[in-house]
């Protein structure tokens, strides 16, 4: 006999949770598609149909049946494009989609086994197999549509020339970098959309904001530059794009709510460590998937009392 | 939805998490209580109550009186069973519950003159219940009379209610908490009660109140029962009697939840509520209280709604214990094209059966008919930890962990992540998006960790 209970909330699935973030993330995509032209058109297709390719053969050599319908393939696939510089030339973006979807996420068992986010996992792998391609100079020889795109990444720029760009800039993101990053107003407009509809959550995002808000915030404040830095940490890099999209992943992100302040604060600080600390301008995808390692941990630290246990 | 008061009393009126499904009370909540006519046939099985089954004391082709003992319970915990008709008992046999426990049944033929049942409905909503003369009843004769009478509660747990008052002490009751939340979808007969029979409940009250010596009675009901409250505070005037208006929410009328929203109260985990000096009864096990004592009749009716789109005609009905399901049913106009499951109980936490001769028990709270539509038989997928299962369990349980350690035979994550504490109301498979049937795999779960502990 079926077991109880008989109803289910059938308006909320799996699937429905994938879709969502897919609609979350066109804002972004038409940010980046305006902006990049055909070099964000050339990188999201290749590593879409890398990412759903791989994934088939990979599910295929375990011997599974295919799971592409549940659409979490597109979801790395597009965050994936959305994380390379549009100048990445097209094997990069297939070995980086192999690497996420076969060691970021298959060989884990996967969906939801994985301990890191893929696409963060096939981008870090690229980064450093290809530094060359995928390091400052790679933002700096592409045309697109605005001058400032053919220049250094924002927070380049700032970091190793002490140079500024027009915080209006910076937030509705007529500059250079990944192609999905570039814009603060996209990604705050998408990542709303998909907190509202409680398909990622509320805490991991706001928590982040706030830590590297109080970190740059007391570093500006401190070198008085009068919110420059402040805004450069909070518009510019992946800072929202990640905060969004990437560290809400919820299979690598905790469980409880107070699992997920820790997992954001956390993330805040890493990034802010290694943005001042570090050789490299940018932290957001190493700080992600240091504490995405950290998830089990945190997990373990945060199970809840059960009610009426004191 | 945070806006919520509850006014007089130490808790909020809501709980920590739960969940909102659709309730489907308009279904059946507007029809007023019929009074089904006695059937030529009953069964009663021995055991419909938790504890030790009662033993039978008629023979076959004996000839039984209504309202004659024809089960005892001998143990503390049990309660004995009353013949609803008058007739002819002709086999103990075997029938086979909803809840799948199998066990022996007395069937009585009726025959000769029977009792009205519309005669014992109309004692139970009349005005005339008395409230003053309370006191000439001591606390240990009430306790007695429920003893006797073979009440259990009639929520759907079916805890035998003397042992709840019985004299003890050790453990002191402050409080009395009357649930009338009927928090499951669907169902409406605990709300048809309430408001048709206010007078008798608020008799019952005050009599179960004096045998707990409580210090204080609270009535406590959802907000989504505006007539039941209504009817209620009438009938409570120039009484002690409080009433608590809850917060409409999936658990709310579950023992736990309920103390924590009306006294702010925890349970200690496998505890009891006496642990925290409160003594929980169902509205309608009240109101057979009342009838126990002051009409001196047993538990033998009770009152069931039979509900859901796929009944052709959703109705409460006042039904003889031991009636078959598909006579009721066959009453409501039967079942429609599209049902597809055929629930004892709620939606949330009541029991699939399919065979129609099935009897109403005395915790049968109703029958659900759900169509093709409303039930999900979508592919489970893979968890990908979004937690709401967390975020819905009013127990504050990981369920995600609980199901993973009964999958992959672990029972000693299970024990670490207290799988004992889930009562199985169903929240995280609700809300979980993956479709993955937690509950059932707790329920795993739990035989996995008996099993361990006897070995």
């Amino acid at each position: 006999m079926a077991p109880s209970p008989h109803i289910l909330n059938t308006a909320n699935t799996t699937q429905r949770m994938m879709k969502d973030v897919l609609i979350g993330l066109l804002p972004i995509i038409c940010m980046s598609v305006w902006l990049f032209r055909a070099y964000a058109v050339k990188q999201l297709i290749i590593c879409t149909l890398a990412c759903l390719i791989s994934e088939f053969l990979f599910v295929r050599m375990r011997g599974r049946s295919a799971s592409l319908g549940d659409c979490s393939a597109v979801v790395t696939g597009i965050i994936l494009a959305l994380s390379l510089p549009g100048s990445a030339p097209w094997f990069v973006g297939v070995i980086a989609s192999m690497i996420a979807m076969g060691i970021g996420k298959i060989i884990f068992g996967g969906l939801g086994m994985n301990i890191f986010n893929p696409a963060m996992v096939g981008r870090a792998f690229v980064m450093i197999a290809f530094a060359q391609l995928m390091g400052a100079s790679a933002y700096e020889n592409m045309t697109g549509l605005a001058d400032a795109v053919s220049g250094a990444t924002p927070l380049s720029a700032l970091k190793f020339s002490g140079s500024a760009i027009k915080i209006s800039e910076l937030f509705w993101g007529v500059t250079n970098g990944s192609l999905g990053e570039t814009s603060a107003f996209a990604c705050l407009v998408g990542g709303l959309f998909i907190v509202l509809r409680k398909t990622a959550s509320w805490q991991i995002p706001l928590s982040i904001i706030l830590t590297v808000t109080g970190i740059a915030g007391i570093t500006d404040i401190a070198g008085s530059h009068s919110g420059e830095f402040l805004f450069h940490h909070l518009f510019g890099g992946a800072l929202m794009f990640g905060a969004f999209f990437i560290a809400t992943d919820p299979v690598t992100s905790p469980l409880t709510a107070k699992g997920k302040w820790y997992f954001g604060f956390g993330t805040g600080v890493l990034i802010m460590v290694i943005r001042l600390f570090s050789g490299y301008p940018e932290g957001v995808m190493f700080a992600i998937l240091l504490m995405n390692a950290v998830t089990p941990l945190i997990n373990r630290w945060t199970t809840p009392l059960p009610m009426g246990e004191a | 939805m945070g806006l919520f008061r509850l006014k007089g009393f130490p808790g909020t009126g809501n709980f920590r998490h739960g969940i909102h499904p659709p309730d489907n009370k308009s279904l059946s909540a507007e029809s007023k209580v019929e009074v089904m006519q006695t059937p030529e046939t009953v069964v009663l099985p021995l055991l419909q109550h938790i504890g030790a089954q009662c033993k039978p004391v008629v023979k076959p082709r004996q000839i039984v009186r209504y309202g004659e003992v024809v089960g005892v319970g001998r143990a503390f915990i049990s309660a004995s069973l009353h013949s609803p008709v008058a007739g002819k008992v002709k086999k103990i046999g075997m029938v086979t519950l909803p809840n799948s426990m199998h066990l022996p049944a007395i069937s009585i033929k009726t025959e000769g003159d029977q009792i009205n049942p519309q005669r014992l409905w109309d004692e139970m909503t009349a005005m005339d219940w008395p409230r003053d003369c309370i006191s000439i009843y001591a606390p240990e004769t009430i306790a007695k009379i429920i003893h006797n009478s073979g009440i259990v509660g009639l929520g759907g747990a079916a805890f035998p209610t003397h042992v709840k008052v019985a004299p003890n002490d050790s453990r002191m009751i402050d409080t009395l908490l009357i649930n009338g939340c009927e928090c499951e979808p669907y169902l409406s007969c605990d709300d048809r009660l309430m408001r048709e029979a206010p007078k008798a409940i608020v008799t019952g009250a005050l009599l179960a109140g004096r045998a707990v010596a409580a210090k204080e009675i609270v009535i406590c009901v959802e907000n989504n029962k505006p007539e039941a409250i209504l009817k209620l505070q009438q009938a409570t005037e120039k009484t002690l009697i409080k009433i608590a208006v809850l917060k409409t929410k999936y658990p709310q009328g579950s023992e736990k939840q309920l103390v924590k929203s009306v006294l702010g109260l925890e349970i200690p985990l496998g505890g009891l509520p006496s642990d925290a000096g409160v003594a929980i009864s169902n509205v309608a096990t009240i109101a057979s209280v009342a009838r126990g004592v002051i009409k001196e009749g047993p538990l033998t009716h009770r009152v069931i709604s039979v509900s859901g789109r796929g009944i052709k005609h959703p109705k409460n009905l006042f039904v003889p214990i031991g009636i078959s399901m598909g006579e009721v049913i066959e009453y409501c106009g039967g079942i429609t094209e599209d049902a597809a499951r055929i629930i004892s109980g709620g939606p949330m936490m009541g029991f699939a059966f399919s065979d129609m001769t099935t009897p109403v028990t005395k915790g049968t709270s109703g029958i659900t008919v759900l169509t093709h539509d409303e039930i999900s038989d979508e592919q489970e997928t893979s968890c990908v930890r979004c937690g709401r299962c967390v975020d819905a369990c009013p127990m504050n349980l990981v369920p995600t962990r609980l199901a993973l350690a009964a999958r992959y035979n672990n029972p000693s994550i299970a024990i670490r992540y207290h799988i004992n504490a889930c009562f199985e109301c169903g929240c995280c498979t609700y809300v979980c998006p993956a479709k993955i049937k937690l509950v059932q795999l707790i329920r795993t779960g739990k035989k996995l960790v008996a099993a361990m502990a006897k070995s």
